[in-house]
């Protein structure tokens, strides 16, 4: 298991290698120079050529490239000009929030998908799953925003039930932290359920069909049994990396729902970076997600280690 | 009484292609403590047979006739019921262990969950008879074993394995649907031995189904030939081996290589293939390959009779 371990985190350094290139050069590449941003009316072609100076843009990219990786491998992410924040401080207040969305979400969209898919997979082709796939299928096409306006219409206007915006720390009240998050991390959920569904459905028709399951009825367990250990085990290796892609999205894709609901998360940073062009929280946070999103791929490996056997055994 | 007993039974299964008879009115017997070899080719129906006992037909299968189990029949027991009565009544072993063990949970559990299903023991104790059971079948460092998952035994072991759970709740009928098909020859006789075993020493019941009369022969009390989804001879296993009557036996038996014929002797065959089970045809199933076939063979089917010591068949023109 160790040298699985360590076999694999070697894998991700190349990864998170080009990762860091990428986001670079998306960064340094953006039409629009840097000092003319920062400077604003005062950008005299003297004042810009000293602020290019001083912040070493005239360099050529491959030695500024080299330069911001060692900071980066120092823990230095860089420093807003326009809020003196450093990266490093403005995404560890957001992340938390985004963190917490992003789980509570995945976490509502595997309780209503899990045991519908296996409920559609038991009759596969019944009434209930041909309801259910056609369900899931509308669900797909409707846009968050529009889920997330007839949430908040049905949940905060006329019912009163849950509060429609607003985010309160989890250490300040964790009651009302929750009720805020029912609402945008439900709205992410109806558009995770009908994947995670899908995926899982189809994997579990096929599993169903194998021996080890007619053996596991001959030998008279309870139905329950079947389906939530013989079958759903085998089964979840696709639902486990889908379940991983969409955290890893989710980390930083949450934008138009984390605005609807006026949480401060990543997503939120990452839209107000763009409209400023603060290229550093913008380089920073996309070089963290995308971090985030590769770490993430790597849980999921080990996942497929923890739920397989022959996996973890380096036989399959 | 007998333990089990199928009367009239029938298995339909729709295809593409229109209804496939797999299973065509069988008549059966099986005395507790008895052991009958089902022997037949691919595709005679044999398999599904076995699954209409068990009731793990596929859902699109319709069922006719009835399974009686121990005076019950069990195609119409609620789905409780016929769960209870799987394991400490009913329990099988299936032709290929790697496929009819489940890849992610260990032996431990795998044989522990069956224990624990049926009889009032806790989790110790449970362990415990697992390793007795494991012990029992032949498989050494047993303790080890409990911990380990399929794919880190061999296939002899896995089938080792399927045979214990399968023992586990001490089964009064145990179905081996071609248990050593998919081993290796030098494990074969092995585990037939030890099926053979511990059918003796726990008074089991036992149908082993094969398509291989070799298995049979020696190992049990009776043998039923399948043809086309009928049994077209039934007899005890040393009278059918030394006096088939059936043409279509006779066949087989032919076909068994011979250790004293001389080098190059070509192995003699059954000519043709057999008939197409989406169509119903109204003489012999075999006639169209037997050699002795008559006029009479092509027009009406020929009963399962006269039961003579025994032995049964059906032939309009017997050996």
């Amino acid at each position: 298991m160790a040298g699985f371990l360590s076999r694999r985190l070697l894998g991700l350094l190349p990864v998170l290698l080009a990762v860091s290139l990428l986001t670079f050069a998306i960064a340094s590449l953006l039409p629009g120079d840097l000092a003319y941003v920062v400077l604003g009316d005062q950008a005299t072609p003297e004042n810009v050529a000293a602020l290019r100076h001083d912040m070493g843009l005239d360099q050529p990219i491959a030695w500024r490239y080299l330069l911001w990786l060692g900071h980066v491998l120092e823990g230095d992410l860089g420093r807003s000009f326009r809020t003196g924040q450093t990266v490093l401080t403005a995404v560890t207040e957001r992340l938390p929030v985004s963190l917490q969305l992003m789980v509570v979400a995945e976490a509502i969209g595997l309780l209503i998908g899990i045991p519908i898919a296996i409920l559609c997979a038991v009759r596969a082709g019944g009434a209930f799953d041909r309801f259910m796939t056609g369900t899931a299928f509308s669900m797909l096409s409707v846009p968050s925003f529009l889920s997330a306006i007839l949430l908040i219409y049905l949940f905060a206007v006329e019912l009163h039930w849950l509060p429609a915006t607003g985010y309160t720390p989890f250490l300040e009240d964790p009651i009302d932290n929750l009720r805020g998050f029912l609402l945008p991390a439900f709205t992410l959920a109806l558009g995770e359920w009908p994947v995670l569904m899908r995926v899982l459905r189809s994997d579990m028709i096929a599993t169903l069909q194998e021996d080890y399951i007619a053996m596991a009825k001959a030998k008279g367990l309870r139905p329950a049994r079947i389906l939530w250990v013989h079958a759903l085990k085998p089964s979840s290796l696709t639902l486990v990396t889908v379940t991983g892609i969409n955290i890893g999205r989710l980390i930083g894709g949450a934008v138009i729902v984390e605005s609807i609901f006026a949480l401060p998360g990543l997503g939120r940073l990452l839209i107000n970076a763009i409209y400023t062009r603060d290229l550093i929280i913008l380089q920073g946070v996309v070089l963290l997600v995308a971090t985030g999103f590769v770490l993430m791929n790597f849980l999921v490996d080990m996942m497929y280690a923890a739920l397989d056997p022959r996996i973890r055994h380096g036989r399959a | 009484m007998s333990l089990l007993s199928l009367e009239g039974l029938t298995v339909d299964l729709p295809t593409p292609r229109g209804n496939l008879r797999a299973v065509d009115g069988v008549d059966l017997a099986l005395a507790a403590g008895q052991t009958l070899g089902i022997v037949g080719e691919s595709g005679c129906g044999k398999t599904m047979l076995s699954r209409a006992i068990l009731q793990l037909l596929p859902k699109r299968a319709r069922v006719g006739g009835r399974v009686m189990f121990e005076g019950q029949d069990i195609s119409k027991l609620r789905p409780d019921a016929l769960r209870r009565l799987r394991g400490p009544a009913l329990a099988v072993v299936f032709q290929d262990p790697m496929t009819s063990l489940n890849p992610v949970l260990t032996i431990g559990t795998q044989l522990v969950e069956t224990l624990q299903a049926h009889l009032a023991v806790d989790g110790r104790e449970a362990v415990r008879r697992g390793v007795e059971l494991l012990a029992a079948v032949g498989i050494p460092a047993p303790e080890q074993r409990m911990g380990q998952y399929p794919h880190q035994l061999s296939g002899g072991m896995r089938q080792r394995v399927a045979i214990a759970i399968a023992l586990s709740c001490e089964p009064r009928l145990l179905i081996a649907d071609e248990p050593t098909t998919a081993l290796d020859v030098t494990v074969q006789a092995q585990i037939l031995d030890l099926l053979a075993r511990e059918t003796r020493r726990r008074h089991m019941a036992m149908i082993l189904i094969t398509h291989d009369l070799g298995v049979v022969a020696g190992r049990t009390d009776e043998v039923a030939v399948m043809y086309a989804g009928r049994i077209v001879e039934r007899a005890p296993t040393r009278a059918l081996f030394h006096g088939p009557r059936m043409p279509y036996t006779e066949a087989l038996l032919a076909a068994i290589p011979k250790l004293d014929s001389a080098p190059h002797t070509r192995l003699p065959t059954i000519e043709g293939r057999p008939p197409d089970p989406t169509r119903r045809m109204p003489g012999c199933a075999f006639a169209p390959r037997c050699r002795y076939a008559e006029g009479d063979c092509v027009v009406g089917k020929p009963g399962l009779g006269p039961v003579d010591a025994g032995h049964e068949f059906a032939c309009w023109h017997p050996r």
